[in-house]
């Protein structure tokens, strides 16, 4: 090695310790071979969720899941050098988006760990479905951030794992170092659930190359893109209000207030109990399973197999808080 | 012997009118709730606002606010809109021996457009760029069918192409601009994989002039693994428009290893004899590496010729090679006598001698539009 190699070699070793969180630090605080999802309580007033109470949840929520005070956790998380991208789930509109009020906490909770305004992104697919999900449109250097893929575009590079091949968007591929998973909870008419996994699709280009089978294995393969999946640290599922048939579109004969953050770092565990959720409510309305409604969301368990997470729920530990 | 540069002098006559493929010089003034306003044709509706198309075999059932495979029509609380009508984002000036379509108004100009969105995945797309993105990652035009008929006819296009994506997603938007092109006499083709719903199609060829179908192999296999469709909608589409008698020609992408077998080509080509007769003209073209598939290379010259030869000995009587210039595949010759009709360079006609559809040795009618 001459001096030049060890100059460089040294000064990446500088910058992960400078500038990297100590992810080993941040790992959820499950056993090794486990995983842990929290069911954070959240009474609040879906249509008005309260600052404080909703503020309460998200905090006893991350403390339960890693096993620590949240700000020591947001701390671990983030780095005040990261660019945050939040990404919500506006599809369906107000009835069963990603609640403004519990992005409006993430975000404050980011900057309450140092990351700057300016470095802090809230996206989803297009800037249609954010402003149809209670979120207006901010372009603007220096604030926090809020737009579409519309906006963003799209990586001229294709990304290939497995059977999908696309187009990141532009904040995954290059602007955000880091990202948050804000999905809601709710049926999928083809994929059957629509929570953490699936909320990826709005990453890319062509999700609508993507729903054959069930969706399987393309929900999985998307998540295992490797430049989208090291970057994800968190999900936060907006389960304040839960729909568990006519999806994706809000049906709201079809919602219920299950007052619940789900929390994780393990999108396979959380989808896993999700889709339990799901099925339990289902069954309690007289109403066929997944299954058997020729949808069972199968991706989950590809996605254990590609080991981008824990699928067997021996395995999964949840916690109610 | 054919020189490179000779090649790209001729190649050189697909003219950009207005864009590249995908780019635009004008500014990307349309946005998608601005471009779905025109109501999708074939489609019904069904409980809790969903729908489903027919339009293409997938038959897809789309939720409220979400889109069909080919990602460019959009639920919109039950109703069902195309969002690419009157939204071309490629507008080109091209040969019509580009399309290719060899026995239609030889040497003629077409103003060839596409959109956004296609209902196949193959691995091995050429224009993947447009054909795979949704209207909203691409600028487009705003050009209504009857301006678009009026660039045809100023640019002294004869023939309208609709190309590049696959017009069976913009299928509307191509039957308006076919209407309205053959009130002012000019006529309309349509450059398609073929996977269209029966209707759909019936209703297209009251309007257009010829169909090229892209036929991408002769195996179900092939089309499950590398394209996300089905061959026997294809060969259903190829049936109907032998029974329509549109005028139609077929394109077959040889692709080494995968489609190109001596038993699958010599199945193809009795199938075609068999099904669609003999006069049916079909071109066997050189693939490129591209999008997915770059890990193979170019098809041999050996393995065209060899195909052309597998049409010809199953009696096909207009067998050509497609993406090899200067090969005497390119050339049309009189099935009866021999003689030679029509000599091609690339996308070039340098000499035709049908007259009023005859060879001019033997008189033979050599099947096609020609005027």
């Amino acid at each position: 090695m001459n001096r030049r190699q060890f100059l460089h070699t040294g000064s990446m070793i500088g910058l992960g310790t400078c500038l990297l969180p100590n992810l080993r630090q941040a790992a959820a605080a499950s056993t090794p071979g486990q995983a842990r999802v929290v069911l954070a309580a959240a009474g609040v007033d879906p249509r008005q969720p309260d600052l404080k109470v909703l503020g309460s949840a998200l905090d006893r929520g991350l403390e339960a899941l890693f096993g620590r005070p949240a700000p020591r956790v947001w701390a671990s998380l983030f780095s005040p050098r990261d660019v945050v991208g939040l990404k919500v789930n506006c599809l369906a509109g107000r009835g069963i988006s990603t609640s403004p009020i519990l992005v409006e906490l993430v975000v404050d909770r980011l900057r309450t760990a140092g990351v700057n305004p300016g470095q802090i992104i809230i996206w989803d697919r297009l800037n249609a479905d954010l402003k149809r999900g209670g979120f207006p449109i901010i372009t603007e250097a220096g604030r926090v951030r809020c737009f579409g893929n519309d906006v963003a575009g799209y990586s001229r590079r294709l990304f290939e794992s497995g059977s999908v091949c696309s187009r990141l968007s532009n904040l995954v591929a290059e602007t955000c170092t880091a990202l948050i998973n804000l999905p809601v909870l709710k049926d999928h008419g083809i994929v059957g659930l629509s929570a953490a996994m699936k909320n990826w699709f709005g990453a890319i280009d062509n999700p609508n190359k993507y729903h054959d089978h069930c969706g399987d294995p393309f929900v999985a393969e998307t998540c295992s893109l490797p430049l989208l999946r090291d970057k994800i640290r968190l999900t936060i599922c907006d389960a304040i209000t839960a729909q568990y048939e006519g999806g994706p579109p809000c049906m709201p004969q079809w919602c219920w207030p299950l007052q619940r953050l789900i929390l994780a770092t393990d999108m396979v565990a959380l989808d896993t109990v999700a889709w339990q959720i799901i099925e339990d409510k289902r069954r309690q309305a007289g109403m066929a399973s997944l299954r058997e409604a020729g949808r069972e969301p199968a991706y989950i368990r590809t996605a254990a197999g590609l080991g981008l997470g824990i699928a067997d729920p021996a395995r999964i530990e949840i916690v109610k808080e | 012997m054919i020189t490179r540069r000779c090649f790209l002098a001729s190649a050189a006559c697909a003219a950009p009118l207005l864009s590249a493929a995908g780019r635009s010089v004008f500014p990307a003034s349309v946005t998608v709730e601005k471009a779905g306003t025109v109501e999708a044709r074939y489609y019904e509706k069904l409980p809790n606002r969903k729908i489903r198309c027919n339009l293409c075999p997938r038959s897809c059932v789309i939720d409220d606010l979400e889109r069909g495979y080919c990602g460019v029509r959009e639920n919109r609380g039950g109703t069902y809109y195309t969002l690419v009508y009157g939204h071309p984002c490629s507008l080109y000036v091209d040969p019509i021996e580009k399309k290719p379509l060899f026995h239609f108004l030889p040497a003629s100009r077409a103003l060839s457009l596409g959109t956004a969105g296609c209902n196949v995945f193959c691995k091995f797309c050429q224009n993947w760029e447009i054909s795979q993105s949704r209207p909203e990652q691409l600028e487009a035009m705003e050009i209504p069918p009857e301006r678009m008929v009026e660039m045809a006819r100023r640019e002294n296009c004869p023939a309208i192409a609709c190309t590049y994506n696959e017009p069976v997603v913009f299928a509307e938007y191509m039957h308006d601009i076919a209407l309205s092109a053959r009130r002012q006499g000019i006529r309309t083709v349509m450059i398609s994989n073929g996977y269209i719903q029966k209707k759909p199609m019936l209703d297209l060829c009251r309007s257009l002039s010829a169909v090229k179908i892209d036929l991408k192999a002769f195996s179900e296999r092939f089309y499950k693994e590398l394209v996300s469709g089905e061959l026997r909608p294809v060969l259903d589409t190829l049936v109907l428009l032998r029974g329509e008698q549109i005028w139609f020609e077929i394109v077959y992408l040889v692709i080494p290893g995968e489609n190109d077998s001596r038993s699958e080509l010599t199945s193809l080509c009795r199938w075609i004899a068999a099904e669609l007769g003999m006069d049916v003209p079909i071109h066997f073209t050189r693939f490129y590496p591209q999008y997915r598939m770059t890990n193979l290379p170019p098809t041999p010259v050996k393995s065209l010729q060899e195909a052309r030869k597998i049409g010809l000995e199953a009696g096909l009587n207009f067998v050509y090679t497609g993406n090899l210039p200067g090969d005497e595949g390119e050339n049309t010759w009189c099935p009866a006598c021999h003689a030679l009709l029509i000599r091609r360079l690339g996308y070039t006609v340098v000499e035709n001698r049908i007259k009023s559809s005859l060879c001019p040795e033997c008189k033979t009618t050599i099947p096609g539009v020609w005027k």
